[in-house]
Parts: C-alpha cells; sequence; structure tokens
C-alpha cells in the first residue's frame, strides 16, 4: 500500500513536467517575437529589448528553459511585467474568492448530483428518471455565462434577493460571504451537477442489478439502508472518479463565472493579464490549475481503498 | 426509405431525430444568412436597444445594430468552429490512438503526453494560443483541437486494447498478416461507432469553448459576430435591455443542445450495451 502511494506520488512528477513544457513551449513556438507581443502594439524598440532581456529571451531556449524549471521548483513563478510583482504572491492575493467558489461548488454540486442520480436509479423509467435525465443533458448545453445572466436576472434584478456581483471576504461574516456566492456557484456548478448525476445514476443502476441487492431485498433489508448503504457505497468508485475528472470543468468555469460575477479571484488575475500580454501570469496561473487538477486526481485514486476494500495495492 | 419508414424511425429515436431537426435548421440559416437577415454589422444610434419587435425580430442592441441579424451570422462561425474542430480531432485522435493502442512500445510515452495535455484546463490553453497569436477563426479553431485530441486517442485506444485481444486478431496476426493491414482492417472498424459518439460530444464541447473565448475576448475578431461576443458586449445592459443577452444565449443554448440530443440518441443505437446505463 505504502510503495504504491509513493510510486502513484511519483507517476504526477512526469505529468507535470509535461505540464511545465507545453505552457514554456507555447510561447516560444508561436510566431513572432514573445518580446514584441508581450510589449503590444505601441512599444519602442528599446521597451522590446528591455523585456527581451529581463526574461531571458536573449538566451538559448534550453537554458531558458531550464532556469524557469529551476525557479519552478523553488515557487517562483517569476514577475508580473504589468505589477512587477511576484506572480506567486498576485496568485495568492487573489486565491480566496476561488477557494471558497470552488469548494461551495464542489460541496453543494456533489450532494445535488448524487441525490438525483440515486432517486433517478431507484425509480427507472419513470417520469422522476426522465426528468433527472433531462435536466441533465440540459445542464450540460447551458454555457456557464448565460446560466450566470440568466440567475442574475431572475434572482438578483427582478426579484431582489441576492446580489447582482461581487464578493465579501469570509472575515467579514459567514451570511454575506455565502450570499454573495449563491449564483457564482448555482451557474458554475450546473454542468457539473449534470455530469456527476448522469454517471451516478448509470453506476446506481449497474449495482442495482447486482445479485446480493436481490438477497438484501429478500431477506428483508429496508428501501433505504438498501440504497444508500449496500448499493450508493459500491457505486462509489466511478462516481468519485467524474467527481475529479469534473475538476476541470470546473476550472475553466471558474475563469468564465468571475468575469460574469465580478469576483476578483484567480480567474480574472488571467482573463485580465491576457488582455495585457502579461504571459508571466498566464503561464503561473495554468501551472497552478494544472497542479490542482493533478492532485485532486491523485487523491481520487487513492480514496478507491476507502470505498472498496478489494482494491489493495 | 419512405415517409413511413421515416415516422417509425422518428418515433423509435426521438432525440436523433429532435438534435438533427435542429442542427439542419440553423446550418440552412447560417449558410443562407445573407438571404434571411440584414447586415449584421450596420449601427444606428436613432434605433438603439429597441425592445423585439415587427421591424426588429430580436430587438436592438446598445450600438442599434439587429440582433436577429448578428444572431443568424453568429451561428455561422458556431458551426464552423464545431464541425471543424470535432472533424480534425477525431482524425488526429484516431491516428495516435490507433497507434498507441497498438503498438506497446509508443504506448506509454503518447498517454503520458496526453495525460499532460488533459491536466491544462481547455479554456485557458485556447486563450494562452489565442492571445499569442493573431485571433482568427484559424487560429480560434487549432486552440481548440489541441485540448479535444487527447480524449479522442483515450476513447480510441480503450477500444484498440480490447479488440487485440480478441480470438480473430490473433487469427490474423498468426495468419502473417503485416500490422498496418491488421490495425486498418481488423481493428479500425470497432473504433467508428464510439467515434461517431463522440464527434458529437467534441462538437458541442467545441461550441461552448468558442463561446468561452470569445466572452472572454480572446476569440476570432470583435468585428464578427458571434453569439459569445454579443453577450459580452451587452453584459452591462442586462438589467436595461435583456434581450441583447437573451436571443444570443438562446441560440447557443439551443444548438449546443441539439448536439447533445444527437449525440446521446446516436449512442443508443450505435452501443446498445452503454444505453441501458447511462
Amino acid at each position: 500500500m505504502f510503495a504504491y502511494i509513493v510510486r502513484r506520488i511519483l507517476m504526477t512528477v512526469p505529468v507535470m513536467t509535461l505540464v511545465a513544457i507545453i505552457v514554456f513551449m507555447l510561447l516560444h513556438l508561436s510566431p513572432g517575437d514573445p518580446a514584441a507581443i508581450m510589449a503590444g502594439d505601441n512599444a519602442t524598440i528599446d521597451q522590446i529589448a528591455a523585456i527581451r532581456a529581463k526574461l531571458g529571451f536573449d538566451q538559448p531556449l534550453w537554458k531558458q528553459f531550464a532556469l524557469w524549471c529551476f525557479a519552478l521548483i523553488q515557487g517562483d513563478l517569476g514577475n508580473s511585467l504589468f505589477w512587477g510583482d511576484p506572480v506567486i504572491v498576485l496568485i495568492g492575493q487573489r486565491a480566496e474568492p476561488t477557494i471558497s467558489l470552488a469548494l461551495t461548488t464542489i460541496s453543494f454540486a456533489v450532494v445535488v448530483a448524487v441525490s438525483l442520480g440515486v432517486v433517478a436509479a431507484a425509480n427507472p423509467g419513470t417520469w422522476i428518471d426522465r426528468s433527472v435525465m433531462g435536466f441533465a443533458v440540459m445542464g450540460f448545453s447551458l454555457p456557464v455565462f448565460v446560466v450566470g445572466y440568466i440567475l442574475i436576472f431572475v434572482f438578483a434584478i427582478d426579484l431582489r434577493w441576492l446580489p447582482v456581483q461581487g464578493y465579501t471576504r469570509i472575515s467579514e461574516g459567514i451570511g454575506p460571504w455565502l450570499h454573495n456566492l449563491v449564483l457564482p456557484s448555482l451557474a458554475l456548478g450546473m454542468a457539473y451537477v449534470a455530469l456527476i448525476a448522469r454517471i451516478a445514476r448509470a453506476a446506481m443502476l449497474e449495482v442495482l442489478s447486482e445479485d446480493y441487492i436481490r438477497t438484501g431485498k429478500a431477506k428483508g433489508v429496508a428501501a433505504r439502508p438498501l440504497l444508500l448503504r449496500h448499493a450508493l457505497k459500491n457505486a462509489a468508485v466511478p462516481i468519485v472518479t467524474v467527481i475529479g475528472i469534473g475538476v476541470a470543468l470546473l476550472i475553466g468555469g471558474v475563469v468564465i463565472t468571475e468575469t460574469v460575477f465580478n469576483i476578483p479571484g484567480v480567474g480574472r488575475l488571467v482573463v485580465d493579464a491576457i488582455s495585457r500580454r502579461d504571459y508571466p501570469i498566464v503561464q503561473g496561473v495554468i501551472m497552478i490549475f494544472a497542479g490542482i487538477y493533478v492532485l485532486v486526481n491523485l487523491l481520487v485514486d487513492l480514496s478507491y481503498t476507502l470505498f472498496d476494500p478489494r482494491i489493495r495495492y | 426509405m419512405t415517409a413511413r419508414d421515416l415516422a417509425i424511425f422518428a418515433r423509435r429515436n426521438p432525440t436523433i431525430v429532435a438534435g438533427a431537426a435542429i442542427l439542419a435548421f440553423m446550418t440552412v440559416i447560417a449558410i443562407f444568412a445573407p438571404f434571411i437577415a440584414g447586415d449584421p454589422r450596420h449601427m444606428n444610434p436613432v434605433n438603439r436597444l429597441l425592445p423585439p419587435s415587427a421591424a426588429f425580430w430580436f430587438g436592438t442592441d446598445g450600438l442599434g445594430r439587429d440582433i436577429f441579424a448578428r444572431c443568424v451570422y453568429g451561428a455561422r462561425i458556431s458551426l464552423i468552429v464545431g464541425i471543424s474542430v470535432a472533424s480534425a480531432s477525431v482524425a488526429i485522435g484516431l491516428a495516435i490512438g490507433l497507434a498507441a493502442g497498438y503498438f506497446r512500445r509508443l504506448d506509454n510515452a503518447i498517454m503520458r503526453l496526453m495525460d499532460g495535455f488533459m491536466a491544462i484546463p481547455a479554456i485557458l490553453l485556447a486563450i494562452a494560443m489565442v492571445s499569442l497569436n493573431r485571433a482568427t477563426v484559424a487560429i480560434v479553431i487549432v486552440a481548440i483541437i489541441i485540448p479535444e485530441v487527447p480524449r479522442v486517442v483515450r476513447l480510441v485506444r480503450s477500444v484498440v486494447l480490447s479488440t487485440r485481444e480478441q480470438p480473430f486478431i490473433e487469427a490474423a496476426i498468426s495468419g502473417g498478416g503485416r500490422s498496418l493491414k491488421i490495425v486498418l482492417r481488423h481493428i479500425l472498424p470497432s473504433t467508428i461507432p464510439p467515434l461517431i459518439v463522440q464527434a458529437t460530444y467534441v462538437t458541442a464541447s467545441a461550441i461552448l469553448i468558442e463561446a468561452g473565448l470569445s466572452f472572454l475576448g480572446a476569440g476570432v475578431p470583435p468585428e464578427t459576430p458571434t453569439w459569445g461576443n454579443m453577450i459580452a458586449s451587452s453584459r452591462l445592459l442586462l438589467a436595461r435591455a435583456p434581450w441583447t443577452i437573451f436571443f444570443p444565449g438562446l441560440c447557443l443554448a439551443l444548438v449546443v443542445l441539439a448536439v447533445n440530443l444527437l449525440g446521446d440518441g446516436l449512442r443508443d443505437r450505435l452501443d446498445p450495451r452503454l444505453s441501458r446505463r447511462m
């Protein structure tokens, strides 16, 4: 078991190395002079030369990559061209809203989606099942920003129940903090709920057709414990897997959701950085998001043994 | 096929027919846009923010442009991006997936590379690529193809891995067939049905990513009307003129929904084993 965990953690090293190579090459393989692109359309030759020297673009490519990787390992993502501050500090300052949004979304989405999936699988073919599946297809088809604006229009502008946009820090109280996060989490969670509910239903249907469920029913296990304790636990592996894979969907959605609801998080940071061609920030945020994705999926893999003791590494 | 056969097919496969009908309708509109709608770029300050009416079916935006015309032309970008990304990523993904699944030596290297691409959120990778290049439709398409390819590769590889264990492949190998011939003649056909289904999901995802890029201002040039940049340019008008956001949003949702319905229907038909579960 311990050996497996170590091996599984070591497996993330090549993946992250590849991510680093991709992110690095993205800048250097694009046509044109990256320094000129970053400097913008109105830059003078001196300004371009200054950026080139500052970022080390005058060095050979392998040396640039080696220096960049060496800094990366030490947690140094370089400095922002616009702000001048270290990228890691800028990301740190904007981490709270993004983490809050991600955690509230994941918690509500997982609870809602698994419940929907279980209820649908327990009543296959009925109107309940059909409406859950219909909702799943809808949730998958609506873009985050369209859902966001519909929610803002109905609940903030028309009914005036919730704020239109903005973010309140958690240190100013849980109530106001949550108040601002309701609509963004709903908008962001829509596709995630649809994805998980679909897999949860499929996994539950599979388990419910097993012999031991029929045995349980025959010996008189009540419907609820049968569904939740005997069936759901055995359907957990595919559900947890899709929760992990769906994090990619969620991260992409965060960038758009923060723009819709004007939340000053990491997503906003990267969108603003793009319009300013502040490439070190873009690289840094991609590295951090990819790292989170890899980490979440590592935890998902390791969690399998909790749900299924037959899985031994 | 007679009309009666068609009616039976429609009754048995309502999702395929509904999805295909919406898509066909949208495609016709996109192709014949100049005959259906007026100039999508014509600005007229006198007509600013008019609600939907007989003259302007979907109303007008903050610059007095006809939203109906912009929605009609916006269909072009969404459909072109969706279809090009789907066909290119299926073709590239199929080639790489067959190689990874059949030639064991390549498998590990290719799959690790795909893991690397999959770890980067698709929209961020696309944003980064577009922002570094001159934003054109072609660049946007390439920027969306790259994150979509690994998903196709994984699917093709898994089908190849299960097919190559079948006795008929063993027979072909012992019969002395060349690798290339075995792959193309005996393994390739079994990847086609799941690939058709996957192609629809890639199309849906590509349309959503393009809309997201346009919305964030990292998509095709802003003078080209797209559903995403229409919503972005009207976002401060939500309270005053909700139709400026509602109609492009509706078009976008309708097209993606149609593609997803088509995909679900095709999956039920092409893979009956899966359909019972999903």
